[in-house]
């Protein structure tokens, strides 16, 4: 099944925006978690989001090597075009 | 360096703060308690749980528009990863600190710690994730449950927040909880090993399932009029204690440096005791041996004379029990001068009247009330006392606060489990 790339930009970044407490606008795909001010527990948090909303299975060490929002949109993309 | 600086200082309360179901800060709720309001309201169940009936759950003492205060003071990111116990916290901590005026700096931070009484924890929190389970499954429970639910993240925040580098804990003790948390870190700085403390006490569970498990255990008040009246120590209708909310910290310093930089005192911490009855799982050992001796071992400490005391903030709950067997055990311990034809008797109040039970912020609480009580010359009600019990006949300052010029006062707070903890506090002059 095809998606376009902007549709799960948008939606991860919504995601991303609502469990980091904070304006979609500040979640711009260069930051990085870290920048965000998410911890470990917050990147599990939004992963698991990830997985229950796009109906995919996220490895544990493809979710350790996010580091920027970019990353989290380019494995999701990847996994829902699967 | 000198690692445990002993020295015979004093131990005085320089801040304080709190949310409780009378106000959302300390001085309005001081006010409120003077004046006798209640902080009982009806109890409503939550929507989703709209086709439930509670058997014996009518009436709760709540926290009320805490939201833009939380906000205020709590970051965004911190208000989703904590339960509503650790919110109240760090509310009542921000009030405490910012009273004390105290600076934290890479100097004092190592002695300066945080113990918080907490009697459960975060139930909600538990609660909520096991229907999220049972509902969704495994993969939606959150992350963040384990963090939010345990009972030392008040502590563990509060430190966090204010950079408390110096001891944190958690004291689970049932109703006794932050009496002994306040009890622990005076014991902490009068033996010199830190120079001051955030400590209090904090709880949030008036849940379904909480008010479903005290309600079974007959433990509740049955009051059927206005909720208001519901809470009724000492009364001779008394049925139960009502659940309240709420927190209380306070910020406690070795009164050599508090005098140093010129700090207001509440009040000097003079003794602390803890015992354990030793007796049932939730009862009193019926004549209140236990407490007794957390009285006397307290005064003790104190080297006061049994005159000195002129007040007790009472733990009377409200339950049959607990009021008979306090009001025995104060007339064992005071004898002639709890009697209340005597001149300059003492005087004994339940602020719980008030405020509802807040089981682990309790205790905390109620030695800021003291504290207050103290600095003020004020003593507040016990409300609700209508009908005269002959177990119950001591001076409970029926309904209208009183001045009362009086320079000891205590604070009495008793656990399921057999948890006895008392302070003795001092008027500061």
């Amino acid at each position: 099944m095809q998606f376009s790339k902007e549709d799960t930009k948008a939606k991860v970044v919504t995601i991303i925006a609502e469990k980091l407490s904070m304006p979609e606008s500040t979640v711009k795909p260069e930051v990085t978690f870290k920048d965000l001010g998410a911890d470990s527990l917050d990147i599990v948090e939004i992963i698991m989001n990830f997985e229950e909303t796009f109906g995919v299975e996220i490895k544990d060490e493809d979710a350790q090597a996010i580091k920027t929002i970019n990353d989290a949109i380019e494995l999701i993309h990847t996994a829902r075009t699967k | 360096m000198n690692i445990c600086k002993k020295q015979d200082d004093g131990v005085v309360i320089t801040g304080i703060g709190a949310v409780s179901p009378l106000a959302n800060d300390f001085y309005t709720t001081w006010d409120r308690l003077l004046a006798g309001v209640s902080g009982v309201q009806s109890y409503v169940v939550p929507p989703e749980l709209a086709s439930y009936e509670p058997r014996w759950a009518r009436v709760a003492a709540l926290v009320k528009n805490i939201d833009e205060k939380l906000t205020s003071i709590v970051p965004p990111a911190t208000l989703r990863k904590t339960d509503r116990f650790v919110h109240f916290a760090l509310i009542a901590g921000h009030e405490a600190m910012t009273d004390a005026g105290i600076s934290v700096t890479a100097e004092n931070t190592h002695r300066f710690g945080t113990y918080v009484g907490v009697g459960i924890g975060g139930l909600s929190t538990v609660c909520d994730g096991m229907v999220q389970f049972l509902k969704e499954g495994e993969k939606t429970v959150s992350p963040f449950l384990i963090p939010r639910t345990i009972s030392n993240e008040a502590a563990s925040w509060l430190s966090m927040q204010w950079n408390l580098q110096g001891p944190s804990l958690a004291l689970v003790n049932a109703c006794s909880s932050s009496a002994d948390a306040i009890g622990l870190s005076y014991r902490m700085i009068k033996n010199g090993y830190v120079d001051a403390m955030l400590t209090g006490g904090t709880e949030a569970t008036v849940v379904p399932l909480a008010m479903a498990a005290f309600g079974n255990m007959r433990a509740l008040s049955q009051w059927k009029g206005n909720p208001g009246q519901a809470s009724r120590p000492f009364d001779a209708q008394r049925t139960g204690f009502v659940m309240g909310e709420g927190a209380a910290m306070l910020v406690l310093e070795k009164k050599s440096l508090a005098l140093q930089r010129g700090a207001r005192i509440y009040a000097e911490i003079v003794g602390y005791s803890a015992t354990s009855d030793a007796y049932h799982v939730t009862a009193m050992q019926p004549e209140g041996k236990g407490a007794e001796a957390a009285i006397r071992l307290a005064l003790e400490e104190a080297h006061g004379n049994l005159t000195d005391i002129g007040y007790i903030n009472a733990h009377g709950t409200g339950t049959p029990m607990n009021d008979a067997i306090e009001t025995l055990v104060i007339k064992k311990v005071f004898g002639d001068h709890a009697a209340i034809h005597k001149k300059n008797h003492l005087l004994v109040s339940s602020t719980k009247s008030m405020t509802g039970h807040l089981l682990g912020g309790a205790g905390a609480l109620e030695i800021a009330f003291t504290a207050q009580a103290l600095k003020s010359q004020k003593v507040p009600a016990t409300i609700n006392l209508e009908f005269d019990d002959p177990n119950c006949d001591l001076d409970y300052v029926k309904n209208v606060a009183r001045d009362h010029s009086f320079t000891h006062a205590l604070s009495n707070s008793f656990g399921f489990g057999g948890a006895n903890a008392v302070v003795v506090l001092k008027r500061f002059s």
